[in-house]
């Protein structure tokens, strides 16, 4: 859960001191029609009556233009991150670049973007955006403190009520300063959507190069916009599935290190690896638990491979199915009370749901076809999943199975994964041929805006990772 | 909600910066070499011997031994049909010359399935191939099973011909 702002209110009150006055004159209202911002009941963005509120299932037809310029300085100073100056026109693009991703919002072009001064950030020139076509305005600016952080101020206006309808503000670590965006834009987001914030989160991934026969492949993570890309491995072993720990200091994989396919947790900060199960059986598949104490894995023996958990700090596997057929992957519900899983007990692969205990397994689907990969939202209103046909397409249903709707249409989508908030999924996309490639793509949970992210070398099995606190 | 004082009021929220306020390690993270991870079945290594002969109990040997190395399977199935038999009873044959040597059995996937079905699947088509041997008296002791589900296609293309190659079970010989 994000800390809110509202629990921290000696700093806040701190903030108040230290920014104050003396930096900012009071805010002019352009005309008697704005009164103080303090004063504006904060209507939610979902109550839909009155207000700039973005319909998430309709928007995408038709994005709501806004207008986010360059956040000015209030000196310009050198940062590890930059010049302030530089970094406040950056800021803007990452938050534009969310926001358009998301498809629901259309940035104004930057020709028509005017210069922001420091005082205008919290007296906007409403007309001038007005003309423009924009319906709701991000302005903010940047700081550099003096202890080496970075403050970064964030505001939403109406453009049309000419009025606030948010404000928050982030201290940074230079090293950190693209999240002061992705946290603005969540802050953009979620006032004007309702939905829950998603843009401040990072992907891992299995990155891919080499000819197919014998791909090179290296674990990875980056921002979920693709920024701040950093190889974990180094491609000497096949490094498959990883998952982010819930705490997201560790990513769970299976490698193939020493020939033996086990699963290994990665501690991102250190860089150490340790391996989770001691056992000479094929171990893959590896998922946390949502409260992150246990590790959810496939062990395959004597040619019948079942379902797993054991604790995440290592120690003996308890089984979790047993049926005589394949029962693989597995997906925790966000309250970690039930396992979505696949098995081709009945003939071919299905999607089963069990308590988290292993008991009570029962099918879902019952769409015709064969269903694999299931994941569960973070929302727990849906499982996407791999359908499996003449193509192979993304896909969600409900928790009981019904609902089914194909998100994508393409040779081969595969292995989706969603996003915090559980609007978007991301999932792995191939081509055909000798020649053909994987690439990590994204969908809404609409089956619009399918994007390709771009990566470095080619990608395969992502996996989106929490909201970052 | 709290009131919003007019002037620039900012308020700050430190973020947390759980895991990325550590050094990033220097190096990547050493990974032993993986020396036959997916071993092209044609080249075999310390086969020869310095002058160029191939000894006897190598993989080489048992690869110009032996009908195949590899047996195939139909799309999503595992049973060891009357071609594979054949080509697994004459392995059979050539390790009961050799009864010190050990081997493992890929298990491998075409192309057409999830990533991780496809690992059990590999699985369990090389657990076939390994029973089968056993029947034939092989001992359990000397076979090792690994599967690398779709990782390690032999055939590159997207066709059933390719698929078919692909779906196989390979006995490697350990020097």
């Amino acid at each position: 859960m994000p800390r809110s702002l509202l629990t921290l209110p000696l700093t806040l009150a701190l903030a108040a001191s230290a920014v104050g006055a003396q930096d900012v004159p009071a805010p002019a209202p352009q005309d008697q029609a704005a009164p103080p911002a303090g004063q504006q009941p904060a209507a939610p963005a979902a109550a839909g009556q009155e207000g700039l509120v973005v319909d998430v299932e309709g928007g995408i037809s038709a994005p709501m233009p806004i207008a986010i310029p360059a956040m000015p300085t209030s000196a310009v100073v050198q940062t590890p991150a930059g010049t302030t100056d530089v970094v406040g026109q950056q800021l803007s693009q990452i938050i534009a670049n969310d926001l358009r991703n998301s498809g629901l919002f259309t940035p104004v072009p930057p020709a028509q973007l005017r210069t922001v001064s420091f005082p205008e950030v919290t007296a906007p020139a409403f007309d001038y955006w007005n003309g423009t076509g924009a319906q709701a305005l991000v302005q903010g600016y940047v700081r550099a403190n003096g202890d080496g952080t970075l403050t970064v101020g964030c505001y939403l206006y109406d453009v049309l009520a000419k009025s606030e309808l948010a404000r928050q503000g982030f201290v940074v670590s230079p090293s950190d300063w693209r999240r002061a965006a992705h946290k603005c834009a969540d802050t953009i987001y979620t006032k004007l959507t309702g939905e829950g914030p998603y843009f401040d989160s990072r992907v891992t991934y299995v990155s891919e190069t080499g000819p197919k026969g014998r791909r090179i492949k290296r674990l990875a993570i980056m921002d979920q916009d693709g920024a701040n890309h950093r190889f974990l491995t180094n491609g000497q072993s096949i490094v498959l599935t990883p998952r982010f720990a819930p705490n997201q200091q560790s990513i769970v994989y299976m490698s193939y290190v020493d020939k033996r396919p086990a699963i290994y947790v990665y501690d991102i900060g250190s860089g150490r690896q340790r391996l989770v199960v001691q056992n000479a059986a094929t171990t893959f598949a590896p998922r946390f638990s949502p409260d992150g104490r246990w590790i959810l894995f496939s062990m395959a023996q004597a040619g019948n491979t079942d379902i797993y958990r054991v604790s995440s700090q290592g120690g003996t596997p308890q089984r979790l199915t047993n049926a005589p057929g394949i029962d693989t992957g597995g997906s925790y519900s966000p309250d970690g009370s039930k396992i979505v899983f696949e098995s081709d007990r009945s003939g071919g692969q299905q999607i089963y749901v069990m308590n988290a205990d292993g008991s009570n397994q029962q099918r879902i689907s019952f769409g015709g076809g064969r269903y694999a990969t299931p994941v569960w939202s973070p929302r727990g209103d849906l499982i996407a999943f791999t359908k499996l046909g003449g193509a192979f397409r993304i896909g969600i249903m409900n928790p009981s199975g019904g609902g089914e709707k194909l998100l994508t249409n393409s040779w081969q989508d595969e292995g989706p994964s969603w996003s915090p908030n559980g609007r978007v999924i991301t999932f792995q996309r191939s081509t055909q041929g000798s020649s053909g490639k994987a690439d990590v793509w994204m969908v809404d949970l609409t089956g619009v805006n399918e994007r390709r992210i771009p990566t470095p070398l080619d990608g395969s099995d992502p996996a989106w990772g929490p909201l970052r606190p | 909600m709290n009131k919003i004082k007019t002037t620039l009021v900012v308020a700050t929220m430190a973020l947390a910066i759980a895991g990325c306020a550590k050094k990033r390690p220097a190096v990547l993270p050493p990974a032993p070499v993986d020396q036959n991870a997916g071993v092209d079945p044609n080249a075999g290594a310390n086969t020869t011997n310095p002058d160029g002969a191939i000894t006897p109990g190598s993989d080489a040997d048992f690869r110009r031994s032996v009908t195949s190395n590899t047996v195939h399977f139909g799309l999503d199935q595992y049973d060891i049909d009357p071609e594979a038999r054949a080509i697994l009873d004459n392995q059979a044959q050539w390790l009961a010359r050799y009864p010190n040597v050990r081997i493992t059995i890929e298990g491998h996937c075409d192309e057409r399935g999830t990533r991780e079905y496809n690992l059990a699947l590999g699985d369990r088509r090389a657990n076939a191939a390994k029973n089968y041997l056993a029947a034939r008296g092989v001992s359990a002791d000397r076979m090792n099973v690994i599967s690398y589900g779709k990782e390690r296609p032999i055939a590159l293309g997207s066709d059933d011909a390719s698929y078919a190659q692909n779906r196989r079970a390979v006995t490697v010989v350990l020097s």
